[in-house]
């Protein structure tokens, strides 16, 4: 007969079990960023490339996974986001230092870099592996230990992503328990988590909730709100390439990514024109019962249809009624209001796209605010234009903290085909009630320590570039004493700093008052 | 010291143990534990002092760890110690948890007692039945408690006192790290028993040299004689493994665990049989009675403590405790090699010795005037016990390093009188 573990008073559900479960993976990732934070800046790096490798070669297993898990998105596309954020995320940044001191000799400043510490991130089902994969190399990258909590939908594809990349980056040399993810998130654990005082940052990405939660945990936070972009089409634009732009970032992952247009505005100059191309790009434009039965199948009372949520545009159409071309990449559903009075005017993570005629330019950046205002504020717009005093005023306008110029908003305001900072967390500002409103990256999980001159005195803060950073590695193993092949007598004793300055008390030199001392010793205790 | 101190001290020593009170008082230390959390001791005067004696590895997990406190709590909705005279649903779940992690695969049974020197007992009375021999081999200074036949193993300083101390010959004492020596008391072939530490805890964590345990081993297998590992403060991670004796490559036939198996929350200890040695559990299972032994709360909170110290983190947290101290007490060695000589360490079983016979002592007392609290060895005065928590945070590690440094440097100037600063 087995041994069999049973739990006969289970306490898994108090508030000391969750403190319990979440103080110890805290705890263990404080112990990992203190090792790493020892450090240099190239061994940073080759676990960051080592990690990236692994991403990248596993970008197309877990793009399928992901998709079987969530049935959400397009595998090919999930297969390109996943190698996106390996890669060419940490090319972007490659270039920057985050690790050795920054001497500033004009203002004779140096810049000390301190890494956040404890970073809880929260990753989405929509995104899966590209969130893991992007969190977790800007964390390294600047010898951060992260605690990943995985969206419940996507958690088995997401665990199994972390753990492997967590194995890649000890195997690189990485301290153990820098890459660490919550194998069972329920809300009041993810909730414990945030709260902790162990918890330097939270990376939160995610649903409205979830992200307030985090903002409302008392802990530092970078949280980002809901898109819901709009894309001007002027009168000034290439219409063939804003039409195709516009299919592809739609049809890309299905709309999964936040940064996706949901509503096309135009003029009435070129309407026809646009539609033609769009249609040439594959796009089917719907007629209003086509309409009504999108708005019917898409918002529930309680809001978007999760059902709907990274299908393509022939299962929609399908699950409406509506028959549409086997090779329709994208719905575009014309509308005359935006606003609470239309429901297709909000975020629609589908290849649904609305599409509103204005009579006049102002009108049109009228309508792109308007669309903010229902949600997005703050996050991203795309305008397809040839005058650049229309995508000023455009861009001055609108209330997001970026604005895709000729290309596909999907991929450009995530960093993809712009050159945007690449990431799957897009700051959405004061607009969007979040602390930053960049494109999240490594520089927003490091603070520096800033040491100042007197303006009046004269320094060569350059000096500080021969001196020593500390950069010690990996702790020494403690011995086992006893145990096979577990060295006691590891580490000669160094000579201190005192002995280096002082009277050149050589190691022999102590070693002999260290044994006068001890015979001397011996003496008086014998008496 | 407040007057409400002082006159507790007075109350102590006048209703509960003069001498013991009286001692403490003597070596400076003025401790009367009141509130404690984590790795955290408060005296009743209010002040801090971070707990790197752990009452002999009891509070491994800390203090009042939440966990084992709500665990504990919940149980009692259910369970109080039980009725020893039957199958019990806790009992037996804590010993399948047991035999789950068993230090050995063909350990088998678990039989409680209520604290460690009972369960000593019981391992050395099954090991006399299964062997029908009576003679103990343990070694020189060695400790494993006070009760009739456990006090017998030790030195005579625990039992002597009370005309308790091995009249008969049975009991039987080998200097620890000689292979000679055990084998020549064993080739007789009269002993039941080999009763061991893997490290010597009271005796100050002396070392056991390569081979000498597995070579003790292979004496008792060479010789019929049951190895019993004494688990009660080297065992619960505190090596890295769950029990230390499997880090030296010891299966033992009979292991005792008590002490941190409840995590200091309810008393309990436990003591791990194979089918081989448990043969009087067949041929008369009430041979043993213990009404608390085995308490059924005991067994609860026993399982949430395994349970916690099994979880995959565990294990890291030992060994970023265990390097980030030693690296730091490496530190403080080679600025007072005069007098703070060496490190004896596996994992967090730690003792640091000291260049001079009592030198433990005035290190223990400058450690508690600067807020650390950890214990001399008993029967080696120049070891001072030195065993953080498998939790403990990075924070404290760090503060307590720099409380070590500052204690380490006033008990040297103490002792060896100023010496002139380099600096």
């Amino acid at each position: 007969m087995e041994p069999q573990i049973r739990n006969l008073v289970d306490i898994s559900s108090t508030a000391a079990a969750l403190q319990g479960h979440a103080d110890i993976l805290l705890e263990r990732a404080r112990w990992a960023t203190t090792v790493f934070q020892r450090y240099d800046r190239q061994t940073t790096m080759n676990i960051v490339d080592a990690v990236a490798k692994t991403a990248h070669e596993n970008a197309a297993y877990y793009a399928e996974w992901a998709v079987r898990e969530t049935g959400f998105g397009v595998v090919e596309h999930k297969k390109l986001k996943n190698e996106l954020t390996a890669y060419p995320l940490v090319d972007y940044y490659r270039d920057e230092d985050y690790v050795n001191f920054k001497i500033d000799e004009a203002r004779k400043i140096v810049e000390i870099p301190r890494p956040a510490g404890v970073v809880f991130a929260l990753t989405p089902s929509t995104n899966p592996i590209a969130t893991v994969n992007y969190k977790i190399i800007i964390a390294l990258m600047t010898r951060n230990a992260i605690v990943i909590s995985p969206h419940p939908a996507a958690r088995e594809c997401c665990v199994d992503a972390a753990n492997k990349l967590a194995a890649a980056a000890v195997a690189a040399g990485a301290p153990e328990g820098v890459i660490q993810i919550i194998d069972k998130p329920t809300i009041p654990l993810v909730e414990t988590f945030m709260a902790s005082e162990k918890t330097n940052v939270i990376l939160a990405t995610g649903g409205t909730a979830m992200v307030r939660a985090a903002y409302s945990s008392s802990n530092p936070a970078i949280g980002v709100g809901p898109g819901n972009a709009p894309v001007f089409v002027d009168s000034s634009a290439d219409v063939v390439e804003a039409a195709k732009h516009i299919v592809n970032s739609k049809s890309f992952d299905n709309s999964i990514l936040c940064t996706n247009e949901s509503v096309l505005i135009t003029l009435p100059e070129i309407e026809k024109q646009l539609i033609q191309a769009l249609r040439a790009a594959h796009a089917y434009i719907c007629d209003e019962d086509d309409v009504t039965r999108l708005r019917r199948l898409l918002f529930h009372e309680r809001g978007f249809n999760i059902e709907c949520i990274g299908r393509d545009a022939t299962w929609i159409a399908n699950e409406c009624g509506i028959r549409v071309p086997g090779n329709t990449r994208i719905l575009i559903a014309p509308i005359t209001h935006i606003g609470v009075e239309e429901k297709l005017s909000r975020e629609k993570l589908c290849p649904v796209l609305a599409m509103h005629v204005a009579s006049n330019r102002n009108q049109a950046i009228a309508l792109a605010k308007a669309t903010l205002r229902m949600t997005g504020a703050g996050h991203s717009a795309a305008i397809h234009a040839q005058d650049e005093q229309v995508t000023i005023k455009f861009a001055n306008s609108v209330e997001v903290y970026r604005v895709v110029v000729n290309a596909p908003c999907s991929q450009g305001a995530a960093g993809y085909e712009t050159h945007l900072p690449p990431t799957f967390t897009i700051g959405t500002g004061y607009f969007g009630r979040s602390s930053v409103g960049e494109n999240i990256g490594p520089h927003h999980l490091v603070h520096w320590t800033r040491m100042a001159y007197n303006t009046k005195e004269s320094m060569n803060v350059d000096r500080y570039r021969e001196l020593s950073q500390g950069f010690n590695g990996p702790l020494p193993t403690a011995p086992s004493d006893g145990v096979p092949g577990s060295a006691s007598a590891r580490r000669v004793v160094t000579a201190t700093v005192h002995s280096q300055n002082s009277n050149q008390v050589d190691a022999t030199t102590r070693e002999q008052i260290r044994r006068i001392i001890a015979e001397e010793l011996r003496d008086i205790l014998k008496k | 010291m407040s007057q409400a101190k002082l006159e507790f001290l007075e109350r102590s020593k006048y209703f509960w143990n003069p001498g013991k009170t009286q001692d403490w008082q003597d070596m400076g230390i003025d401790l009367v534990i009141d509130r404690r959390e984590g790795y955290y001791l408060y005296d009743m005067d209010g002040r801090r002092l971070i707990d790197v004696h752990l009452n002999g590895g009891t509070y491994n997990l800390g203090h009042r760890h939440p966990e084992l406190v709500e665990v504990l709590k919940a149980g009692t909705a259910r369970f109080d110690m039980g009725n020893h005279h039957f199958p019990a649903l806790a009992r037996t779940a804590l010993a399948e948890a047991l035999a789950a992690c068993a230090p050995a695969p063909d350990m088998k049974y678990t039989i409680y007692g209520a604290g460690g020197a009972e369960a000593i007992d019981i391992a050395l009375k099954t090991a006399r039945h299964a062997a029908q021999k009576r003679k103990i081999v343990s070694i020189v200074k060695a400790y494993h408690g006070h009760s009739g036949l456990s006090v017998k193993t030790g030195d005579e300083r625990f039992s002597k006192i009370f005309l308790s101390e091995d009249t008969q010959g049975e009991f039987v004492q080998v200097p620890f790290n000689d292979l000679n020596a055990m084998e020549d008391a064993l080739k007789k072939r009269d002993v039941a028993a080999v009763i061991m530490e893997s490290i010597p805890a009271t005796y100050g964590f002396p070392m056991p040299h390569e081979g000498y345990l597995p070579g003790v081993k292979k004496l008792c297998e060479r010789y019929d004689v049951f190895y019993i590992a004494d688990e009660v403060q080297t065992g619960l991670m505190r090596s890295g493994e769950m029990w230390c004796c499997n880090r030296y490559g010891v299966e033992p036939d009979i292991m005792v665990t008590g002490k941190g198996i409840s995590g200091g929350m309810y008393p309990i200890a436990c003591v791990l049989v194979s089918e081989k040695c448990g043969g009087w559990l067949k041929e008369d299972g009430f041979a043993h009675m213990s009404t608390m032994g085995g308490a059924e709360l005991g067994c609860v909170v026993a399982m949430k403590t395994l349970e916690i110290l099994q979880r995959p983190a565990i294990s890291t947290m030992v060994r970023y405790v265990a390097d980030y101290i030693r690296n730091g007490l490496d530190d403080i060695m080679s600025a007072y090699p005069d007098f703070f000589v060496g490190i004896r360490q596996h994992g967090l079983i730690m003792g640091l010795e000291f260049n001079h016979e009592q030198g433990a002592k005035p290190v223990m007392k400058h450690l508690y005037d600067n807020g650390v609290w950890a214990i001399f060895s008993t029967l080696d005065p120049r070891v001072l016990q030195f065993k953080p928590g498998v939790l403990l945070t990075q924070k404290d590690a760090e503060d307590l390093l720099r409380r070590v440094e500052i204690a380490v440097s006033l008990a040297r100037d103490e002792v060896m009188g100023k010496k002139q600063r380099w600096t």
